[in-house]
């Protein structure tokens, strides 16, 4: 673990309730930053939900969440919270990237548009500079001869592949994967997960939430296994995968590797 | 043996080089019954037109002395600026209630509730006679202070011009309408798109004019066709204000000097007629252009009678209007 300075996000028993579905019930974690933390579980078990809470698309109802000293969704006065005007949560947005499990490309625009378009609207980038930059980012992941194509154009992998060069051109500090491969065949998991691998090894910090155990035990971090709202196991990846201590764990594992 | 080992590589598996399968020459299936509707049809067409010609009460030598006449294109004219001006207020105005109705502002929610509901429930024909009649209840309007002199009359005097009252009448009712069209439009784009923008950091104006609203076109495009080909039609109530310059009204004029209403008639919907048809073409390219990005096959005929099920209760209910 790095130890120095803020972590790069902190969770103090962060609560989120839908109705009088409980789905946190306090959850506690550190990622450092050029950290790579993987989040397992049964469906069901807020993952996903705590993800969405980190870049507030959903609002923590108790507990503190902050990415990088701040407060998500609020503005702290002494004790007191403000709820952040709309423009301010966008702010705070901008800088963490999120990649979903159904790619969410603008399907209107093609993938090179899809790329520069929070770069032009948002950061208002002059459009060569954002152009050259998503052009850049396409090579990257491997799609630098697909910029013209729609997204309906191109395979699931390859989606969700510009899904992720989207997200890396608003230049963020974190990146958030919602089980980025799960809507994916099962021969395109590999391409997307190379790109991810790629951009852990070039110190992004990243929270993935994925059924990926290979890549969790390859490329994390840390590893959490999450049920029920609450956080089970925490641990090095491959210690908890090998030998875990928990006995809702192990049960889980059973089922899935 | 070998004879259902090629029909077999006929079905799904390509057959290898050297091993092609012969194509299918099967005797085609005959639809004669097909070729006898339309032979009845053409014929009793055929008898219909010969039959028409023929019919004094028609007036043929006037449909074509008044179809180019002057005053009729004139109106004509008037008859397209009703529409143009009416549509583009109306669509605007939808535009802005359909967003409203999806605000999370309960009262900006209803208010476009209450509008729709005004204006959607009671007959164009109504709603233009009483903007008609709406300078008699407002001369003009006084903006300031209640109960003392502080403030500023407005006068409302260009309520007494019949073109504006009918631009205004009927791009009032249209709103309604076009609302509920553009609201349809809106919900049907997948609710990762808005958070996609969201993540992004785009503000809500930014995510619904540059990512919800072009998707949402796609759906909205053809009802608002429909829609436009409705109001042309439409402008024909506007005798009800009284407005009498636009196409039917003059054709009516005209007829009422020459007791020839019959011809003028037809000349009036064959001008309708060029306008819808124009109207028909515009249609298809604004189709084609917003559905950029869009592989789904697209049987021209079939999608169009499907927006026109989607449109279907405004358009039902515009018909019941104009009857």
């Amino acid at each position: 673990m790095t130890a120095t300075g803020t972590p790069m996000v902190k969770a103090e028993g962060v609560s989120k309730s839908f109705g009088s579905n409980e789905v946190l019930k306090g959850i506690d974690l550190e990622v450092g930053a050029g950290e790579v933390l993987c989040i397992i579980g049964p469906s069901g078990s807020g993952k996903s939900t705590f993800l969405r809470c980190i870049n507030h698309l959903e609002r923590v109802d108790a507990g503190r969440l902050s990415v990088d000293g701040e407060v998500v969704g609020y503005r702290q006065h002494g004790q007191k919270l403000y709820e952040l005007k709309p423009k301010e949560a966008a702010r705070q947005r901008r800088e963490i990237g999120m990649v979903f499990q159904r790619f969410n490309l603008f399907p209107h625009m093609t993938a090179l548009e899809n790329v520069i378009e929070a770069p032009l609207r948002v950061k208002r980038v002059p459009k060569a500079q954002a152009v050259a930059r998503a052009q850049e980012l396409l090579v990257r992941v491997g799609l630098g001869d697909k910029g013209s194509s729609y997204p309906s154009q191109l395979s699931g992998g390859q989606q969700q592949r510009v899904a992720i060069a989207r997200a890396l051109a608003m230049d963020p500090k974190l990146m958030l994967f919602d089980e980025p491969t799960s809507a994916l065949d099962p021969e395109l998991v590999g391409e997307v997960l190379d790109v991810m691998k790629g951009l852990a090894a070039s110190g992004m910090t990243m929270i993935v939430v994925t059924h990926e155990m290979g890549f969790a035990r390859e490329v994390a971090d840390e590893l959490v296994f999450m049920d029920g709202g609450v956080v089970v196991e925490a641990g090095d990846p491959r210690e908890v995968l090998a030998d875990p201590k928990h006995q809702r764990t192990r049960a889980f594992l059973s089922k899935v590797l | 043996m070998s004879e259902s080992i090629q029909a077999r590589q006929a079905g799904a598996v390509p057959p290898p080089a050297g091993a092609r399968a012969e194509p299918i020459e099967a005797v085609k299936l005959r639809h004669p019954w097909r070729i006898v509707f339309a032979i009845v049809l053409v014929l009793a067409v055929v008898l219909f037109l010969i039959d028409a010609a023929q019919r004094t009460a028609y007036g043929w030598p006037f449909v074509g002395k008044y179809v180019f006449d002057k005053r009729i294109s004139a109106a004509a004219f008037v008859t397209l600026q009703l529409t143009v001006y009416s549509m583009v207020i109306g669509v605007a105005l939808g535009l802005a209630l359909a967003v409203m109705r999806l605000s999370p502002n309960p009262v900006v929610k209803s208010v476009a509730w209450l509008y729709v509901w005004i204006f959607r429930g009671t007959p164009v024909y109504v709603q233009l006679v009483f903007w008609g009649l709406f300078s008699l209840i407002y001369p003009h309007v006084f903006l300031g202070v209640p109960w003392t002199s502080l403030g500023y009359s407005l006068s409302l005097s260009f309520m007494q011009n019949a073109f504006v009252i009918a631009v205004i009448g009927l791009a009032l009712n249209e709103a309604a309408y076009m609302a509920e069209i553009v609201r349809a439009g809106l919900l049907s784009v997948d609710a990762g798109q808005e958070e996609a923008a969201t993540a992004l950091g785009m503000s809500w104006g930014q995510t619904m004019t540059r990512i919800i609203i072009p998707q949402a076109m796609r759906v909205i495009i053809p009802p608002t066709g429909n829609e436009v080909i409705s109001m042309l039609k439409t402008t024909s109530l506007v005798a009800a204000i009284p407005l009498t310059t636009d196409l039917y009204g003059v054709a009516r004029d005209i007829s009422a000097v020459t007791y020839t209403p019959i011809p003028l008639l037809i000349v009036a919907s064959l001008w309708y007629l060029l306008f819808t048809s124009i109207l028909m073409v515009g249609q298809y390219f604004l189709e084609k252009r917003f559905s950029r990005g869009v592989n789904a096959r697209r049987p021209a005929r079939g999608r169009a009678a499907g927006s026109l099920a989607a449109a279907g209760a405004p358009d039902g209910n515009d018909l019941g209007g104009k009857g």
